[in-house]
């Protein structure tokens, strides 16, 4: 068991890896290469869900290391691991990796083994990122994550596809040159890429206020694009609309998200604690904007991207909010945002493809002729919206407990208010796509519900919708073994430098999920 | 001590000059309507015999040879290596996309082939003349190569231009030596080096130096020397200008930094500021010029002059990681831009049936191995990782960093930046579907350039992922370089004393 502990995580790199370069040397033959990217991505996920099976709550620090020596000088190494934070995040990247497949089964007609072997690489660069713990490591795979998802954008976009893939790219790529100028500043001080070597170096102190000011300056910016952060959003919404469904459903959110909690406050606590109340008020607006702008399109991916944006705002908040409770959330809720989002998405998919329109007003009364998607898009819009008993509930009520106990009764009382743009939109959405006469557009087609395979991809996410609504103690220990880590950093800074203003930590958390698993 | 017989200090040279004397023979004695193909395999092989004999004097023991003018080191090993690569591609490349009737198609063998013979020696030279002479040699031929399609006027034109400024050029260099002769009483690198910080002429030093480097720099096309570039390649042939694009450059590059960490060490705060400076101008001329171009080869032309600052900026670290740094991306830049080259090349063919961005749309629907290629190369070229590119811009800019020049990584990364820009939109248009009434046909791709194709992928590719041995042989580089000349002359021949 050990053996496989040592290698899983390489495997779990690898295989998407080698799955692409099948596609990419085998000849195109018949549906081959969706059959072996359905394959590979199914793998991966079995592969993944080893994680969960093996990784020991009550053990700190990283978990499944592996550490080798890349390159000499610059001294790079191949150093990977997981810890709560990351762990259940894999595992999502290797859910939504056969949803994807499963999504582009039908929309992907045309240059299959471009396609597929670009996506099976895209897998493989996301999961680099969340297994990276040497930062130029990590840094490698952040851009490398850019290449895939601009080409496919540009050649399966809707309309308009080279201009949104250049967009997404610049928007990311730009932000990056300073992350890397930061991040070979830190290397050119200290001699190295290590996570925990940096973070050990930046508690001790030593490199000045100014510097380190800059740093988690370029480090915030780069990640808060990615999110991204509310006046950052400029490339999500043309993204959504060109992107195929099976990259829209993971462009957004995790990996800006996580490198946030994981590099920004992991690394510069002190930093992250000054800019914390400009970030919480930006996320805010970006939840009350996100949602307000969202009640306004015609375009249901748009919708979907102001909506993200008002979702992930609120991770945001969770997140510098900087409480244990908000943390907490900020996880769980990365994870329901991807499983909600995906399912979403996969639907929204299902419509565009077989009636060829993302007009809102074009759709009307599809509830009759598609009764399973129009059912199961109601569950995952339900989700989405908040609704107790399904995961995103307890995921934005620990955010805003967070916000509420930890920062201001203000922000939280204002965030919460988004809540109810947030769920006139959806419903509107629902009302307007399923609901009301039949359209021109609607009666112009056979109708087409889900097939055996969506439902079989479908069912599973509804399904983990409710699980993770009732029984959130399943996820929850593992997450806080992961946001320890940037608590102990803040220990290591030392009292002296904290402010007396900080926020409550240790005793908030055990209380209240206590009550939440009850 | 003289135990080495001086021949294989530059078996290398000796076996690439006598390939480009059999094929000039070989076409004069062949019947005129005799296929000149076969000639540009007897090319391929002089060039893979030299590039096997410069492996194997790695078995010599490093030191000097006819009267301490030329050297056998780690450095000229690495650069006779990379040279002879480079020359190799570009023959293969030429193989399959010289037109079956073009004219003297011998000739143009056997001049790719001399012009390998000045690039080496300019690198094995440690004589300051015998460096100009090399210098000369690869100048001259590529100057006719540039004007070798007569039918077209860019041709000519183009040649006449890069002959004109180029003779300027190595005139400044030349100048340079003069001067710096005159402050030192010696034209020999290491008897430079020696006597150089004793001198009483400092200012003497300073304007030879200075000299130098202007014709230096203008091989190396960076700004502001670089005026020549674009026009020079537009009117090359497209094999040709996959040859001037690197293989001079490269050349060149090791001659910049034999004279700077070589020849004048000690010199370093009156050159650092000036490089800083080019190498500042270089990116941002070059980037900016790119952005705005619609032909593909005046982009790679401006993209090398931003190229050609990324690793100026390598010479902002200090000693040995500089010049790491510095021959790492050499080797990386080489490899990326010999494959861009050739990729559109076979993309366009010989006579540039694709001369602007906008034609290549649809080329991943064409060919969807020479779409791929053309976005590795690209993205190499951004720099995205795990791509030779991205460890060479790594390695400059940390080198750089440690150095202390925060200003000119910041600089470099944002530039890096703006460049993508440019690349992204070639390789976004190549991903567009391709209109329907413009459907060309794929381009066939032959063995030689199958083999060129797959070789500068390959080196790429490897460059990105498993650099180690590249690293060392690099790393080698400098010592060679930064040893202490005592030490020097008693590991190997000793220099020779006139």
């Amino acid at each position: 068991m050990t053996a496989i502990n040592n290698s899983i995580l390489t495997l779990i790199l690898l295989v998407p890896l080698v799955g692409a370069l099948l596609v990419a040397l085998l000849p195109e033959r018949g549906t081959r290469s969706k059959w072996i990217a359905l394959a590979t991505s199914l793998l991966t996920f079995v592969l993944t869900l080893h994680l969960p099976a093996h990784f020991i709550p009550g053990q700190s620090g990283f978990q499944f290391e592996v550490n080798w020596q890349w390159l000499e000088s610059p001294a790079v190494f191949y150093h990977v691991g997981v810890d709560g934070l990351s762990l259940w995040l894999v595992v999502l990247v290797g859910l939504l990796a056969p949803v994807g497949v499963v999504a582009s089964w039908k929309a992907i007609h045309e240059r299959r083994k471009i396609f597929y072997s670009l996506f099976l690489l895209q897998q493989t660069a996301m999961f680099g990122v969340f297994l990276s713990l040497d930062l130029l490591l990590y840094y490698c795979f952040w851009e490398l994550s850019l290449v895939p998802m601009a080409i496919l954008i540009a050649m399966y976009g809707r309309k308009n596809g080279p201009r949104a893939a250049l967009k997404f790219f610049l928007f990311t790529f730009i932000p990056s040159a300073p992350l890397l100028v930061a991040i070979l500043w830190l290397y050119a001080q200290t001699g190295s890429f290590n996570f925990i070597t940096l973070q050990t170096a930046i508690a001790r102190g030593g490199f000045g206020s100014w510097p380190l000011f800059w740093l988690a300056l370029a480090f915030l910016f780069a990640f808060a694009v990615k999110v991204p952060v509310f006046p950052l959003h400029g490339w999500l919404a043309d993204t959504f609309s060109e992107a195929p469904v099976a990259l829209a459903m993971v462009v957004a959110g995790k990996l800006g998200l996580y490198s946030l909690l994981r590099f920004h406050i992991g690394l510069f606590p002190q930093q992250a604690r000054d800019v914390a109340p400009m970030l919480v008020g930006l996320a805010v607006v970006g939840v009350l904007y996100g949602a307000c702008l969202a009640l306004v399109q015609r375009d249901f991916w748009r919708l979907m991207a102001y909506a993200a944006l008002s979702h992930l705002s609120m991770i945001t908040l969770g997140i510098y909010g900087l409480t244990l409770t908000g943390w907490e959330g900020a996880v769980y809720q990365m994870l329901n945002h991807g499983v909600v989002d995906g399912a979403l998405f996969l639907l929204l998919g299902v419509l565009y493809d077989s009636y060829g329109s993302s007009e809102i007003t074009a759709y009307g009364g599809l509830a009759g002729k598609l009764p399973r998607t129009a059912t199961f898009f109601m569950i995952a819009s339900l989700a989405m919206i908040g609704l107790p008993l399904l995961g995103n509930f307890v995921g934005e009520f620990l955010i805003l407990l967070g916000t509420f106990t930890g920062v201001s009764k203000g922000w939280a009382i204002a965030a919460t208010l988004g809540m109810i743009p947030g769920a006139a939109y959806m419903l509107w959405l629902i009302q307007r796509l399923f609901f009301g006469p039949e359209s021109a557009l609607a009666l112009s087609k056979p109708p087409e519900d889900l097939r055996r395979g969506q439902m079989a991809v479908v069912w599973p996410l509804a399904a983990l919708m409710l699980l993770m609504g009732v029984a959130p103690g399943l996820w929850l220990p593992a997450i806080e073994q992961g946001i320890h880590l940037p608590q102990a950093a803040e220990q290591w800074n030392g009292p002296a430098v904290t402010p007396p203003s900080a926020p409550p930590q240790s005793a908030l958390p055990a209380s209240t999920n206590g009550e939440e698993r009850q | 001590m003289n135990s080495v017989p001086d021949i294989l200090r530059i078996l290398p040279e000796v076996l690439l000059t006598l390939t480009g004397v059999a094929i000039m023979l070989i076409e004069a004695s062949w019947p005129a309507a005799r296929a000149r193909r076969p000639l540009g395999w007897v090319a391929a092989a002089g060039v893979m015999l030299a590039l096997g004999a410069s492996l194997g004097q790695l078995a010599l023991p490093m030191g000097f040879g006819f009267y301490g003018t030329v050297e056998t080191s780690a450095f000229t090993i690495f650069f006779h290596a990379l040279i002879c690569g480079l020359v190799l591609v570009v023959l293969l490349l030429s193989l399959d996309t010289l037109p079956t009737d073009s004219h003297h198609q011998g000739e143009y063998y056997a001049l790719i082939v001399f012009g390998a013979v000045g690039m080496c020696l300019m690198t094995s030279a440690v004589e300051l003349l015998l460096v100009f002479i090399a210098l000369e040699i690869s100048s001259i031929s590529t100057y006719i190569l540039t004007g070798y399609r007569k039918e077209t006027a860019r041709g000519p034109e183009a040649a006449i231009k890069y002959f004109l400024l180029g003779s300027f050029a190595t005139a400044f260099l030349l100048y340079g030596i003069a001067l710096i002769f005159g402050a030192t009483g010696t034209t020999h690198i290491y008897e430079i080096a020696r006597l150089a910080p004793a001198s009483q002429n400092q200012s003497l030093i300073l304007a030879g130096l200075g000299l130098m480097l202007v014709g230096i720099l203008f091989k190396v096309s960076a700004a502001p020397f670089h005026v020549w570039t674009p026009d020079v390649y537009e009117g090359a042939p497209m094999p040709v200008a996959a040859l001037l694009a690197t293989a001079p450059k490269a050349a060149a590059f090791a001659l910049l930094l034999r004279v700077l960490y070589q020849m004048l060490p000690a010199q370093r705060p009156l050159w650092s500021p000036m490089l800083w400076v080019v190498a500042v101008l270089s990116m941002t001329v070059g980037n900016l010029a790119a952005l705005r171009q619609r032909n593909v080869k005046r982009m790679l032309a401006y993209s090398s002059i931003a190229h050609a600052g990324y690793l100026l900026a390598a010479l902002a670290g200090l000693g040995s990681s500089g010049i790491t740094a510095a021959s790492f991306y050499v080797a990386a830049y080489a490899a990326m831009n010999v494959g861009i080259f050739a990729v559109i090349t076979m993309a366009s063919g010989y006579d540039e049936r694709l001369p602007l961005t906008g034609d290549f749309r649809g080329l991943l629907y064409r060919s969807p191995l020479l779409g791929c290629l053309l976005i590795l190369f690209l993205a190499s070229l951004t720099g995205i990782p795990f791509t030779g590119g991205f460890l060479g811009k790594l390695t400059s800019f940390s080198a750089a960093m440690k150095g202390g020049a925060v200003w000119l990584v910041i600089i470099g990364l944002l530039n890096s930046g703006l460049a993508a820009t440019y690349y992204l939109r070639l390789a976004l248009t190549s991903a567009r579907r391709p209109r329907d009434g413009r459907a060309a046909s794929a381009p066939r791709i032959g063995i030689a350039a199958g083999a060129a194709l797959i070789f500068a992928a390959a080196a790429t590719l490897a460059l990105g992922i498993v650099p180690v041995n590249v690293f060392h042989a690099a790393e080698a580089n400098a010592q060679t370089l930064t040893a202490p000349p005592a030490q020097r002359g008693a590991s190997g021949n000793a220099v020779a004393p006139r």
